[in-house]
Formats: structure tokens, sequence, C-alpha cells
């Protein structure tokens, strides 16, 4: 249920983000979705992509430090108040969301969120009891594919 | 204390700087002989030594002899840390001193009440020979504390009968004001903090140039001509440079004098050779070597032939100010991977041992030395490795602030680290190349002719 996530290391100076996405485009390897975090001093590019096994390897080549990451995507009405109603039910836990991000793929009025918990099989186990879509890597390029 | 007249007026010329040399080798060598003496008696590890060479502790027939004494080296003080190296019982101990080792222990110095008598004497020398005298208000901006510096410039200036305040370093806009509403004469402080003195002064509107200011004695870390030049246009001084080092006594082991003809050392009380780093042979006047410092009148922690890593040349011709006591170059480079930043001595080893602590592995690291306005700054760039990489922000800058406090307590210095990404730290061939020093530390022409430098 879980999605691999994987996190490259960069410095925070310019070109830094074109090397890695030509090394994945190089190799016939798209992306799903990506967060770009920066500090003042280096910056962390978050990428779900098409495989991610094959994803890790070729940029471990390329020089690259890779840490991959189990995340959880969420299928959320994209709505005033779909992430509000989400996120109530991890307010009264001690489930913790240590970053998320969002993105919507233009269908079905739906959004999908990518979750980083301290606990995700808690977490998946509280999003499925409320009855909401977690999302596994398969369907997720489904979705955005399709 | 010779020379001082009490109440009176300290008179350089007084000073042993001026004796015929015939009369100060002998006095040199009857000074060697009873610290040898002393050591031997005194400092298991000395004794050790001359007993393996078979060298007999009254066996100086001659000054040269002393090249058949062993070396010590800074290693020698942090292997008997902290009191190994004490020739005297710490009831006549009245002062110990610190500065930093090779790795994360300090090395300590230790003096008896007249081993400071010998301090304050060369401190009043070296700031005669300055021209400061009774009348001066010294502005004394070296640091107070385990440092030689605040202390060693403080007592001295006293003892000549200057004025001194104590305003220790830091706080530059105070300093400013001090300069400015004390009338201050001379000033002591590292040359950088001074020209970051000078940048400062002028963003307040004070007019360096136009303050009764007329001597800065700067020291403890390396500057060049081209500084002193910068310093006494922009301020309107007149810049000395001054020599020492904790492990012989502190500040005072050499001063400029009005010739600016490299640094008159105060061989009385501290014997110089200079060495080939390579193979320890004693070099001649005039070349290039290492300066090796034997204290000759020291008691509670004697050092023979202690090596400073400094590397210098010593020139033994008459200065056409009088003195006749043997010069050395100013110091423009080491023959180890120490630097000097604000002050303080770092050895790359310290910062490799602060980050060890905090990451259980040795990263690539590089650290990186820049001057803005006139302050030194530190960074260490720091490779990422697999073990610590993660995807959350706070787990890295928690992990970069913990290095940045590991750096930071061992060497009392304020250090940027950046992590790099890996392997972006250039590798060299060979020995890595762990210092960039971007300060425009150029290298220096040795004993240059006043004559020939041109002012721009």
């Amino acid at each position: 249920m879980k999605i691999h996530q994987l996190s490259l290391f960069l410095e925070n100076k310019p070109g830094q983000m074109v090397q890695p996405c030509r090394v994945l485009a190089d190799a016939g390897i798209g992306i799903h979705t990506l967060t770009l975090a920066d500090t003042q001093q280096f910056g962390l590019l978050r990428l779900i992509v098409t495989d991610w096994e094959q994803g890790r390897a070729i940029l471990e080549q390329a020089g690259y430090l890779v840490n991959v990451t189990e995340v959880v995507a969420v299928e959320v009405a994209d709505r005033p108040g779909g992430l509000a109603g989400l996120l109530d039910l991890f307010e009264a836990s001690d489930i913790n969301i240590e970053y998320m991000y969002a993105f919507t793929f233009g269908r079905e009025d739906k959004a999908v969120l990518i979750f980083r918990f301290d606990q995700p099989d808690a977490a998946i186990g509280r999003l499925r009891a409320a009855g909401v879509n977690v999302v596994n890597g398969v369907e997720l390029a489904a979705r955005i594919h399709a | 204390m010779s020379g001082e007249a009490p109440g009176g007026v300290f008179h350089p010329a007084s000073a042993p700087d001026y004796v015929p040399l015939a009369q100060m080798r002998q006095l040199q060598l009857e000074r060697l002989r009873a610290v040898v003496r002393r050591a031997y008696d005194r400092v298991d590890l000395f004794r050790r030594r001359l007993d393996e060479r078979n060298f007999p502790p009254d066996g100086l027939g001659t000054l040269a002899d002393i090249e058949r004494l062993p070396f010590t080296t800074k290693a020698d003080l942090r292997d008997t840390y902290p009191f190994g190296l004490f020739a005297s019982p710490i009831e006549d101990v009245v002062r110990v001193h610190a500065s930093s080792g090779t790795t994360g222990k300090p090395i300590v110095v230790a003096y008896t009440r007249h081993d400071l008598e010998v301090w304050t004497s060369v401190m009043v020398r070296a700031f005669a020979a300055c021209g400061l005298n009774r009348g001066d208000v010294l502005q004394n901006a070296y640091g107070y504390g385990l440092f030689t510096g605040g202390l060693g410039a403080h007592y001295g200036a006293e003892a000549l009968g200057a004025t001194v305040i104590p305003v220790s370093g830091g706080n530059t806009d105070r300093q400013i004001m001090v300069l400015k509403d004390f009338r201050v004469t001379a000033i002591c402080c590292t040359p950088s903090y001074f020209t970051h003195l000078i940048e400062r002064a002028a963003e307040l509107g004070v007019g360096m140039r136009d303050l009764p200011l007329r001597v800065g004695i700067f020291g403890a870390e390396p500057w060049t001509e081209s500084m002193r030049r910068h310093i006494e246009i922009e301020a309107g001084i007149q810049a000395f440079d001054i020599y020492g080092l904790s492990e012989i006594i502190g500040p005072g082991v050499a001063i400029e004098c009005p010739c600016h003809r490299g640094l008159h050392i105060f061989e009385d009380h501290f014997y110089p050779e200079v060495i080939d780093p390579e193979t320890g042979r004693v070099m001649p006047d005039g070349e290039e070597g290492e300066l090796v410092l034997t204290t000759l009148s020291k008691q509670a922690m004697p050092m023979i032939r202690y090596r400073t890593r400094d590397i210098t040349a010593l020139a033994g011709e008459p200065c056409p100010c009088g003195r006749t006591v043997r010069r050395m170059g100013r110091i423009a480079r080491r023959s180890d991977d120490m630097f000097i930043i604000r002050g303080v001595n770092v050895f790359p080893s310290q910062i490799e041992a602060a980050l060890l602590a905090v990451e259980g592995a040795l990263p690539h690291y590089q650290i990186l030395l820049t001057r803005h306005k006139g302050l030194d700054a530190m960074e260490v760039q720091v490779e990422v490795t697999p073990e610590l990489f993660s995807d959350k922000i706070g787990a890295l800058e928690g992990l970069r602030q913990r290095l940045a406090y590991a750096v930071e307590h061992t060497l009392g210095l304020k250090v940027e680290i950046t992590l790099a990404a890996p392997r972006s730290i250039r590798r060299s061939e060979g020995k890595a190349e762990r210092v960039i020093d971007r300060r425009n530390l150029t290298k220096e022409v040795r004993h240059e002719d006043p004559s020939t430098v041109s002012v721009p």
C-alpha cells in the first residue's frame, strides 16, 4: 500500500535540478510528481517515479545520494474542505505527519496527497477504517496516465 | 627589572637588547646550561631523552652543542597533558594559560612568579621598542583569559607605566567609542581585527586618522606588508609586528623596531635556531627554515629546542636601531597544517575529531577561510554520507547544528557548517587539501628595505 519515494540531496546553486531530471529522462523513467524542499544551504528533491528501483540505481550510478522512503498516497475530493476532513482523522492520534505534498491530475474532481507519516502502517489503518481510498503505486500510475 | 627606574621613564637603550654580542653569547651559554640542568633534574621526559642519547646534563661546552639536544614538540605537550612537563611544584606555579592542541585537548603552560616577571620585562621592552612610554594610553583588545595575549600585554604595559584600558576582544562599536573618547594613543589586537575596526569606524563616521592613536602592535596571526600599508594609511598610525607563542611564554618573544626590518628576538631569554624541518639540521643565519626556540630562563616549564612550526629566517647583521640581538623575518607560513583565525590556532585534526564524534565516521570535508570587511570567517563543508542522509529537512538541519556545535565547542570559535553533495568536494592526489585559504595572505618579501617600499 505504500509508495516508494526517492529523495535527492541538492546543493543550493543554479543547475542542480536539471541534472537528475535528465538522468531519469535518458533512462526513460517518468516522474509522476515531485516536490522541492529548500533551505538557505541545500535542497531536497523528492520524486515519485514510474520505476523507483531502476530510478534509484541510475541516480546512484550518476553519483547522487538517494534515500528511499515509503510514503502513503491518498485520494481526496478536490473541493474546499477535502484536505481538512482528512486531517481531522489524525488530530486526536499520536500519528505525526512529517511532511506532505499534493497534486491533481485533472479528472474526477480528485486530488492525490502524498504523506510522509512517522507511523505509516497505523496511518493506513486509520485511513482505511474511515473509508478513504489509499492508492498503491500501480493505481497511481494508472490514474495519472488514464 | 633591568632598565626600570622607580617612578621614572623606561629607556629602551638600557635593556639587554644592546649588549655586545660576545657578552650576550656568554650569558646565553650560562643560562642554557642552567635550564638544561633544571629540565634534566625535574622533567621525566627530558631526562629520559638525554639518558637515551648518553648526553650528560652538564655536557654543553659551547652554544653550538645545543644541536645535540633533542627537540620538543607540540605532541610532547599533548602526551604529558596537563602538567607533565612542569619543572616546578604546583606551590611555585602562580599562573597557567592554555592554547589549542592538535586534537580536542588544549596544551597547558605554567609560570612561576619569576617567569611572570620575565614575561612582563620582555613586554616592557617590546612596547618601548614601538615607542610607547608613560603617558601613552593603550587599548588592549587582545582577549583576556586562557589566551596569553590579553594578560601578557596588560602587565607589560602597566609595568612600562602606560595607562592600560583592559577592554579585551569583541564588541566593535564599544572599541571605537573607547578609542575615540579615552584619547587612546596605542592599541594591540590581531591585525585582522584592526582592519575590521577601521571598516566599522568609517561606517560610524569616526575618522581614524583624526584620532590621537599613533601606534598599533599587532600579532597572534600572520599578516602581510600590504596589510601593514593599508592599516598605516587608513588609520594614520605606525604598525608593529609582535611575535610569541604560549609554549615559550606568550607574546613578547620578538618585536619589530621602528626600522621594520624583521623582529628582534629577546635573545637573553629565548635562544633561536632555524632548522630544516625535514632533516632537523640547523641552518645558517639568512636561510629559511623552521624556527626552534629554547627558553633560557623559564622555571615552571622550560622548553628545550621547541619546534614552533613557524617558517622564517634569522638575520644577524646589525640593525640601524642599534639593537644587537638577532632578528627573525615575518612569519608567512608554517611547516604543519595549523592555521590561525581570529588569533586562535586551529589544526584540521581538531575539526576532524569533532566531526568524527558526531558522525561516527570521518566524512569528506574541507575548511574554507574567508575575510570580509577585515573579519575572518571559517566555513566547514561536509559531504553528506548515505548513513546520515535523510528525506527530512529537520533531520539534516539537526545534523548541521550538531556538527556546528561540536566544532564550535572544540575550538571556541564560530563556524558555518555547509552540507555538501557527495563527491562535490574536490579530491586531490595524495594528501587531501583540507584548508582553502581565501584571505589573501600573500607571500611576504622578507627583510624588506623600507626605502624600497612604495606607498600607493
